[in-house]
């Protein structure tokens, strides 16, 4: 039977038998295999109701930013990609609408997954596993195949029939037609995944003209089948034994958490049939196991929180329905705290408490993050300078007793615009500069060109006779001044020698 | 193996049957297309066995069926980049030091084909960036003995110093002391006048003009009145602060008597014209170049 989840069954197997250990035994080992568990496969039945609306919109709503995203075309400039969303590897960049990320902005990367990780605790604690069952592409993409499935094949009990009966003509068709459109979709998530790397309209054009590249080609593959065994096949598997989240987001739930919960208090005694006078106390509970039926992930959720859930709530649509036919209150199944609910078993009724240590040190982390990071944002320099002296030689003395020091320079320019700059220095009277390469010509102010949205590399020798070079080095800042703008950037470096030096005597 | 397979009491689930210390493990079974995939990776190695080097066998070992050879591919991978590197090399060979520079991209190859050959082939003696050692001129310090013009440097590089070069550079300070041409002492007083004169270490009350007289009848000619040096000849600049051999007097009284002579080999025997151009704009290029 697959009504029930794969512990469930065993329960019940063991509890048959238990008399007889010995002839259990003998079976399993007869069997061989009982470290291994075969696959129940799930068959969730229909439902309708609110739920399963609010699953639909966001469903949409996700898949249709998914797949028409990268074809959101922006204005840059001429010669700049026009993809509003796009991380081109090739070039190291990183276009998210009006912004032009570096891969020295990475850690901007790096706060943005922190805020993410730290909203995904805060929300988790507040409303428990809303993601898994909501937004999560593993739940986004089995929801929209399940969907598929049962346009084809039919709703839970035709698929299972057809399933148990021998293969006939229209369940091979059925079951053609049902893995064609599967891998069709597939075929689109892998290749709208690619888009997001590459122009999405050149690659549109090459990838069906056989111009694209190898890798266009591989991870196009790649991820059609990662779509089509993940969400065709697997399903649930990459939830229970796959994923890691379901694991530690119960380090972020506690008892104040809203979970999917069966109001046991009201349900319980279950029992079938009609309520008579006479009969044994029952609950609201009618054991009819839509409930189970309707889960993707095959389990009975009136045994309480547990780590297959994904709190996806469809069993409420589905007992809401059996509620309201057999005229009881609905929302047996509903989102409560386990707090409330234990609570409510003594009658009393508890107000939500959103506001907890947990929740406030959640917030108050995100709201730290999400600050830094705007602010990081608005106040990112366009303009990049770093300064590596040489190491070999540390320094070099000339025929006239001063000292060169060289240094290497990359001037990052990130805006749109070829720049003119004014490097000097500071702390080195005299000290003249010259970029090495070509016909060096010493000058105490270097007029140096970058071009746009680019990272030039310069050496530059400085020769001076520094006063002030106490244990063989001393401190000097380079300058570095826009011409246009007059916006300065200074870097701290040294200026090195032998210890001792005194100007003119080496 | 499993000794005795039974329902735990509490969770009722089955228990493996392993039992240690009165500790009994529950069995949380694997799904069984998880053991597939590990009979899958099996398979999948014992394929990568046999398509690629795999076992050792004595004196040799499995190639593969697939022929597949990391030191094949290397060398496919070298003559890959030879070929790439080609057409900017044949360029430099072809092209004078003022076009290579008016490109800036074949100068960039340039400079880093001759940093490459630089560490490869000069670093040993004039050190990481041309920063000199003793005995082994600073290339860095624009302190030049025959002239640190492109056109130079290309020279000295080719036929060397005193090298086995027919054209190699030559110059020969006479053995001032061990030919007996100098006293010990007339050797001591013109390194006195050197070290004062020219080194910039005067001391007050002495008197250089027996030195002096020495200097004018015998260094003049090859190093100048001034100390200016002759680059024609070879002929340091005693009036600096930099020396190929040290900054003391010692050694202006070790030079004048026993000069040493260093040899610079001639690379023209070893390198490719393109390359010791490559490696002239990089030497060029370290601050001393004229």
């Amino acid at each position: 039977m697959c009504i029930r989840s794969a512990v469930e069954s065993r329960k019940i197997a063991v509890s048959r038998i238990s008399k007889d250990d010995r002839r259990l035994q003998l079976q399993r080992e007869a069997e061989g295999d009982h470290l291994y568990a075969n696959r129940i496969r799930v068959y969730p039945k229909t439902v309708h109701g609110a739920v399963r609306r609010t699953k639909w919109i966001i469903l949409i709503l996700c898949l249709t930013i998914y797949y028409l995203l990268p074809w959101l075309r922006w204005h840059r400039g001429p010669g700049q990609p026009t993809q509003a969303v796009l991380l081109d590897i090739w070039n190291e960049r990183f276009y998210f609408f009006s912004l032009e990320l570096w891969p020295q902005d990475i850690w901007l990367l790096a706060g943005a997954l922190i805020m993410a990780a730290v909203a995904l605790f805060l929300v988790t604690s507040l409303f428990g596993r809303l993601w898994c069952g909501y937004t999560c592409p593993q739940t986004v993409w089995t929801d929209l195949f399940m969907w598929v499935e049962r346009w084809v094949e039919g709703d839970r009990n035709e698929r299972m029939q057809r399933d148990a009966e021998p293969l006939n003509s229209d369940t091979i068709w059925k079951k053609f037609l049902k893995h064609s459109i599967w891998l069709a979709i597939a075929f689109w998530t892998g290749g709208a995944w690619i888009m997001y790397y590459v122009d999405a309209p050149t690659v549109t054009i090459e990838f069906w003209t056989g111009q694209a590249s190898n890798q266009v080609y591989f991870f196009t593959g790649l991820f059609t089948v990662t779509t089509y065994a993940l969400a065709g096949w697997a399903r649930e598997q990459v939830c229970t034994y796959m994923c890691p989240w379901p694991r530690f987001q119960s380090a972020m739930l506690d008892d104040q958490s809203f979970t999917v919960t069966y109001q046991g208090w009201r349900g319980e005694p279950r029992a079938r049939g009609k309520r008579v006078e006479g009969a044994p106390p029952a609950g609201d509970c009618i054991d009819c196991g839509a409930c189970v039926t309707a889960c993707p992930t095959g389990i009975d959720i009136r045994d309480g929180i547990q780590m297959e859930c994904i709190n996806c709530g469809l069993c409420i649509d589905a007992c809401n329905h059996v509620m309201e036919r057999t005229h009881r209150d609905k929302w047996l199944i509903t989102w409560d705290t386990l707090a409330r609910q234990a609570a409510k078993q003594q009658g009393r009724h508890d107000a939500i408490k959103i506001f907890r240590p947990r929740t406030i040190v959640y917030l108050s982390v995100l709201l730290v993050a999400m600050t830094g990071l705007t602010v990081a944002l608005v106040t990112r320099s366009t303009l990049g300078l770093s300064v590596q002296r040489d190491r070999a030689p540390v320094f070099v003395p000339l025929a006239d007793g001063s000292l060169r020091n060289g240094y290497t320079m990359k001037i990052a320019n990130k805006t749109q615009l070829r720049a003119a700059f004014d490097l000097s220095i500071d702390g080195l009277p005299g000290a003249m500069l010259a970029v090495a390469e070509g016909d060096p010509k010493p000058e105490p102010v270097l007029r140096m060109l970058s071009a746009s949205d680019e990272v030039d590399t310069f050496r530059v020798l400085v020769t001076a006779r520094p006063t002030a070079l106490a244990d063989g080095s001393q401190p000097v800042d380079f300058v570095l001044r826009d011409t246009a703008t007059g916006t300065r950037t200074v870097y701290h470096s040294t200026f090195m020698g032998p210890s001792g030096y005194a100007s003119g005597s080496p | 193996m499993p000794t005795k397979v039974e329902k735990d009491a509490i969770s009722g689930q089955d228990t493996t049957g392993h039992e240690w210390d009165g500790l009994k493990e529950l069995n949380t079974p694997t799904p069984k297309w998880w053991l597939y995939m590990f009979y899958a990776c099996i398979a999948f190695a014992i394929g990568m066995f046999v398509l690629y080097p795999s076992i050792p066998y004595g004196t040799g070992y499995w190639h593969g069926l697939l022929g597949y050879s990391s030191r094949a591919n290397a060398d496919a991978d070298v003559a890959k980049i030879v070929a790439v590197r080609k057409g900017s090399m044949d360029r430099i060979a072809a092209l004078s030091f003022d076009q290579i520079k008016a490109d800036p991209a074949l100068l960039e190859v340039a400079l880093t084909s001759g940093r490459i050959t630089f560490a490869e082939d000069c670093q040993p003696c004039h050190g990481a960036g041309g920063g000199g050692n003793p005995g082994y001129p600073a290339l860095a310090a624009g302190a030049w003995l025959w002239g640190g013009t492109l056109g130079d440097i290309q020279q000295t590089v080719t036929h060397g110093i005193r090298s086995a070069d027919p054209d190699a550079r030559q110059s020969a300070m006479p053995h001032f002391g061990a030919d007996g041409i100098l006293k010990p002492a007339e050797i001591q007083a013109v390194a006195d006048y050197v070290w004062a004169t020219f080194y910039g270490h005067p001391t007050s009350g002495q008197d250089l003009s027996a030195g002096a007289k020495i200097f004018a009848d015998n260094c003049v000619a090859c190093h100048g009145d001034h100390g200016q040096g002759t680059r024609e000849m070879g002929a340091p600049r005693l009036a600096s602060h930099v020396h190929l051999y040290g900054n003391t007097e010692g050694t202006i009284v070790n030079q004048v008597a026993l000069p040493r002579q260093g040899v610079m080999p001639n690379w023209g025997a070893r390198l490719d014209p393109a390359t010791i151009k490559a490696v002239t704009l990089y030497v060029h290029s370290l601050g001393g170049g004229e």
